[in-house]
């Protein structure tokens, strides 16, 4: 720790006792942001800490990035000025819950996986089923917008979500919403926490609605040869009655990463797979009746739209399955060490997009794939298998063909996770979004001294 | 209204377009809720451009501005509380785009509820949000409210259904928020512009979700001689994780009074029924038609009826949604209370709430949106009578209290409006109210756009102040 630093210490632990402040070099390194390591630590026990450390971020003009787990530091720019992290991990009680009602409050810094636990032992569950899912907090969840693989069913967390206690920038102690499944009282100001990246509040506890387990789980996987047959099916179940609970749909080198479990422990080429061609993944519930019409049904399309093969899986692979997609993100990310995965929201996604999104790539010798939740962005993955200048030269030149195309076709993208040094070259959140100027203008009402991850975020926020 | 103003509307609009004698103005001194407020001129645009330099012509003279779409509103969301230019949005009603393959439809905020989903039944969808004013509310008004209605139990409220809004600010700058997809870059403006009653922006096009209509849909009335066995079938139903697309409760004394006015079939003699709904896959429906029989029967119910045909569902909704216009024939006025509370407490709520009206000597009707903890106990009063007018107006107050307290909230679904503002700080603290402030004020700084809603008068945005108004005496509600 420098001198600098041990100072910063020194102070904080007047405002929240030495337990809580945490200056070793070591420490602080867990905390890196896009290389950027903060000098000091804090890990609040309740709000009200939150709010003294704020006001003293505030009072000292420090940057400050909330954080959980950690999991997901790595999305947006890197912090202009990071003197402190603030780790609501220390906050971590459900507050109130009420099967009867299908509501919950829970502290920030509970662990998504522990609060699933919870809510398991109630026949209930909360839709958050993202990436980092064993790993991440529920603060860190909404606070990143993390995508669900539920979202055809369930939707996004701004469906779910129906409050949130935080405190702002001004160290304010502060509530939106309430614990209600229905409530238009106020400004749904926690609406804009969602995705936020701790630029506008350090989030304290959340409200959501919870939802109750279905008595059965079921699966289809079918291969297709081109994306013009995969979309023909998913356009086709969109038309139709059913309402599945997941839909994935990935490209060969993209459904040949997802592993199989297999009887006798081998690593054997899972029974669905098919080299070179499309895979959708439709996940269903229900009781066994609804289960087995969802079967026919799925089994008709799939004959209907030209499928190459498909094969319906028990209730033990489904959720195997559905775990695997859920954590397709974060195998991304870890599978090449410059992997790059943009996150292209385009309506709808049309096969020509993805001809021309993988000749952007190839045309520059970098390897690529595709997978699309239905209801959700559209990930387009580079997977160069080396990290080195060329290729993030590559890469950079690439990302400037993709926001383009993207711009020009009505869509929005944005780089979701790539290397560190990626972001020297080029802004990940391409260009400003339209409305950037009344960003600014919610981040000065929230933050109003820039002191929360100042420079992560869209629009140079 | 100053000459000059009423000048420059013309010059911006033609005449015809252009309300500001006292006559023309009297209807739009009304909305659907007890509250009053007069503008001083009303105007018809037709296009964005005309909205802006409406709003640009109010800044020059410092009148404020009050959108309003067909006036159904129940909380003086869409009423001048400090006089003003009030915009109508009836004549900018077209339906600019229909998506139909990825269901979207991009429409103008005049456009009626009800008729967005005319013109895209053909092709099998609909828009879910369905207010019982659907037939006359506009989808610009329910924006701003962010309107539910018995559906929205299943498939959500307003907000769940924008993805993008183009809008005027008091500047008369156009900006456009959200994206068709729905995931925009940065933060969900449109997520915070959806509800916040016309307080912050104009709202000049709406972009929403189209919903597609389900394989088999089961209509059911269960008939109970006890209300407390209703309310615990609504808290049992949740528990057991039954989520029909629709849960209504009416109680004995409202249903009677819409039974002869409708002729819906409901029991007279019945203490309450509850008209359930459920959607979806005909296996499914089935099914839950099974559980939620029994768990009716479980509960005490006298008879539960499956309307056999649409046409016995389109009279049993009939019932439903004029249940409050039925219910003008037995007094000159009702309140509809908007309360909502933890749907596990909706038995003791009901309890509660007829001591209260015991209390202040009503009969409190009850007819609401029960599967979500919606409260809607009616009033009746004659606003003639003083001191029955502000009797009806403390036991109103007692009840949203109530909910409160019992860890619900102050609008479920009409909005706070002016009905509600000098309740809010039931709910929240003056750092709460500092923060939404602050928001506001990031989009409508001198409160030129609806003022006096949502805050209570004194912690409000300087709303009195700005643009020149008298000081507003609100009574508290």
């Amino acid at each position: 720790m420098n001198v600098a630093g041990a100072n910063l210490a020194a102070r904080l632990e007047a405002v929240i006792g030495a337990a809580q402040v945490d200056g070793e070099l070591q420490s602080c390194e867990k905390y890196t942001v896009d290389g950027v390591v903060p000098p000091v630590v804090a890990r609040p026990s309740c709000a009200a800490e939150v709010v003294e450390l704020v006001r003293f971020a505030k009072s000292e003009r420090l940057g400050v990035v909330p954080c959980g787990h950690r999991t997901k530091l790595g999305i947006g720019m890197p912090p202009a000025r990071y003197e402190l992290a603030i780790d609501v991990s220390g906050l971590n009680q459900i507050a109130y819950y009420d099967p009867g009602d299908l509501t919950l409050s829970v502290d920030a810094g509970m662990g998504l996986a522990q609060l699933d636990a919870v809510l398991r032992g109630q026949n209930q569950f909360l839709p958050l089923a993202v990436p980092f899912f064993e790993d991440c907090t529920v603060g860190g969840t909404i606070a990143s917008g993390a995508d669900s693989a539920l979202r055809p069913s369930c939707g996004s967390a701004r469906d779910f979500l129906l409050g949130a206690e935080f405190v702002n920038g001004e160290g304010a102690f502060t509530k939106s919403g309430g614990r209600v499944v229905k409530n238009v009282t106020g400004y749904d100001l926690h609406k804009l926490l969602i995705g936020s990246l701790g630029t506008l509040a350090v989030i304290t506890r959340l409200n959501f609605r919870t939802f109750p387990s279905a008595p059965g789980y079921g699966c289809m996987v079918a291969a297709f040869s081109s994306a013009e047959a995969v979309i023909r099916f998913q356009s086709m179940i969109s038309k139709s009655p059913l309402a599945p609970s997941t839909f994935h749909i990935l490209a060969s080198e993209a459904a040949q990463s997802l592993a199989e479990p297999s009887g006798d422990g081998g690593a054997a080429t899972p029974k669905w797979f098919e080299a070179g061609v499309w895979h959708a993944f439709v996940g269903f519930q229900g009781a066994p009746e609804i289960l087995d019409r969802y079967s026919r049904d799925l089994a008709d399309y799939a004959e209907q739209s030209g499928a190459k093969k498909y094969l319906l899986a028990d209730e033990t692979s489904a959720k195997f399955r559905r775990g695997s997609l859920q954590e397709m993100v974060r195998n991304f990310r870890e599978s090449t060490p410059a992997a790059t995965i943009f996150k292209i929201s385009t309506l709808p996604v049309i096969p020509a997009d993805i001809l021309r999104l993988r000749a952007i790539a190839e045309n520059r010798s970098i390897p690529c794939t595709f997978a699309a939740n239905a209801a959700g962005p559209l990930y387009f993955v580079l997977q160069p298998p080396t990290a080195d200048e060329d290729t993030l030269t590559a890469i950079a030149d690439i990302a400037a063909e993709v926001f383009e195309y993207g711009a020009a076709h009505g869509g929005q993208s944005s780089i979701l996770f790539c290397p560190t040094e990626l972001k020297r070259r080029i802004n990940v959140w391409g260009s400003a979004a339209k409305d950037s100027q009344l960003m600014r203008r919610v981040k000065t009402a929230f933050d109003p001294q820039n002191i929360f991850a100042p420079g992560r975020f869209v629009a140079d926020i | 209204m100053d000459r000059k103003v009423i000048q420059g509307l013309e010059g911006i609009l033609g005449p015809s377009p252009v309300l500001h004698r006292p006559e023309d103005l009297l209807l739009y001194e009304y909305d659907g809720s007890v509250e009053k407020g007069q503008p001083g001129a009303v105007v018809f645009p037709t296009t964005t451009q005309e909205v802006a330099r409406v709003v640009r012509l109010a800044g020059e003279h410092n009148v404020p501005v009050i959108g309003r779409g067909a006036g159904t509103g129940l909380s003086g969301g869409a009423l001048a509380r400090t006089g003003g230019i009030m915009i109508v949005f009836a004549r900018m009603n077209r339906i600019l785009e229909l998506d139909i393959a990825n269901q979207r439809a991009v429409v103008q905020p005049g456009v009626v509820n009800y008729e967005l989903t005319r013109a895209v039944e053909h092709a099998g969808l609909y828009f879910a949000p369905d207010p019982s004013s659907q037939k006359s509310c506009t989808i610009g008004g329910n924006v701003s409210e962010n309107a539910g209605g018995p559906h929205t139990l299943a498939y959500g409220v307003t907000s769940n259904h924008v993805t993008a809004l183009e809008m005027v600010l008091p500047d008369g700058q156009i900006h456009r928020v959200g994206s068709k997809h729905g995931d925009a870059l940065g933060y969900d403006l449109t997520g915070l512009l959806v509800g916040s009653e016309g307080t912050l922006a104009l709202v000049t096009e709406i972009t929403v979700k189209l919903v597609r209509k389900p394989e088999d849909v089961k209509t059911l009335l269960a008939i109970f001689d006890h209300v407390d066995d209703a309310s615990e079938t609504v808290a049992d139903l949740t528990a057991c994780a039954i989520t029909p697309a629709a849960c209504e409760m009416m109680d004995g004394w409202t249903l009677r009074a819409v039974e002869d006015f409708i002729h819906a079939g409901f029991p007279r003699d019945s203490a309450a029924v509850l008209l359930i709904e459920l959607e979806g896959l005909t296996e499914a429906v089935a099914a839950q038609t099974a559980a939620v029989d029994e768990i009716c029967r479980t509960h005490h119910a006298r008879e539960v009826r499956i309307a056999r045909d649409q046409k016995e569902r389109e009279l049993l909704w009939k019932g439903r949604k004029n249940a409050f216009g039925a219910l003008g024939r037995l007094a000159p006025c009702n309140y509809v209370i908007d309360g909502v509370i933890p749907r596990s407490k909706i038995p003791q709520a009901l309890r509660r709430i007829k001591e209260i009206g015991e209390q202040y000597n009503f009969e409190i009707g009850n007819i609401f949106h029960a599967g979500d903890g919606n409260l809607h106990p009616i009033v009746l009063y004659d606003p003639r009578n003083a001191e029955q007018y502000q009797r009806a107006i403390a036991a109103c107050t007692e009840i949203i209290r109530y909910c409160v307290e019992i860890g619900g909230a102050l609008t479920g679904e009409h909005g706070v409006g002016m009905e509600k503002s000098e309740l809010m700080p039931l709910l929240f603290s003056d750092a709460d109210f500092d923060l939404m402030r602050r928001v506001h004020d990031a989009f409508n700084p001198d409160s030129a756009l609806n003022p006096g809603k949502i805050f209570p008068l004194n912690k409000g945005c300087g709303e009195i102040t700005a643009r020149g108004q008298a000081a507003v005496r609100v009574a508290p509600l």
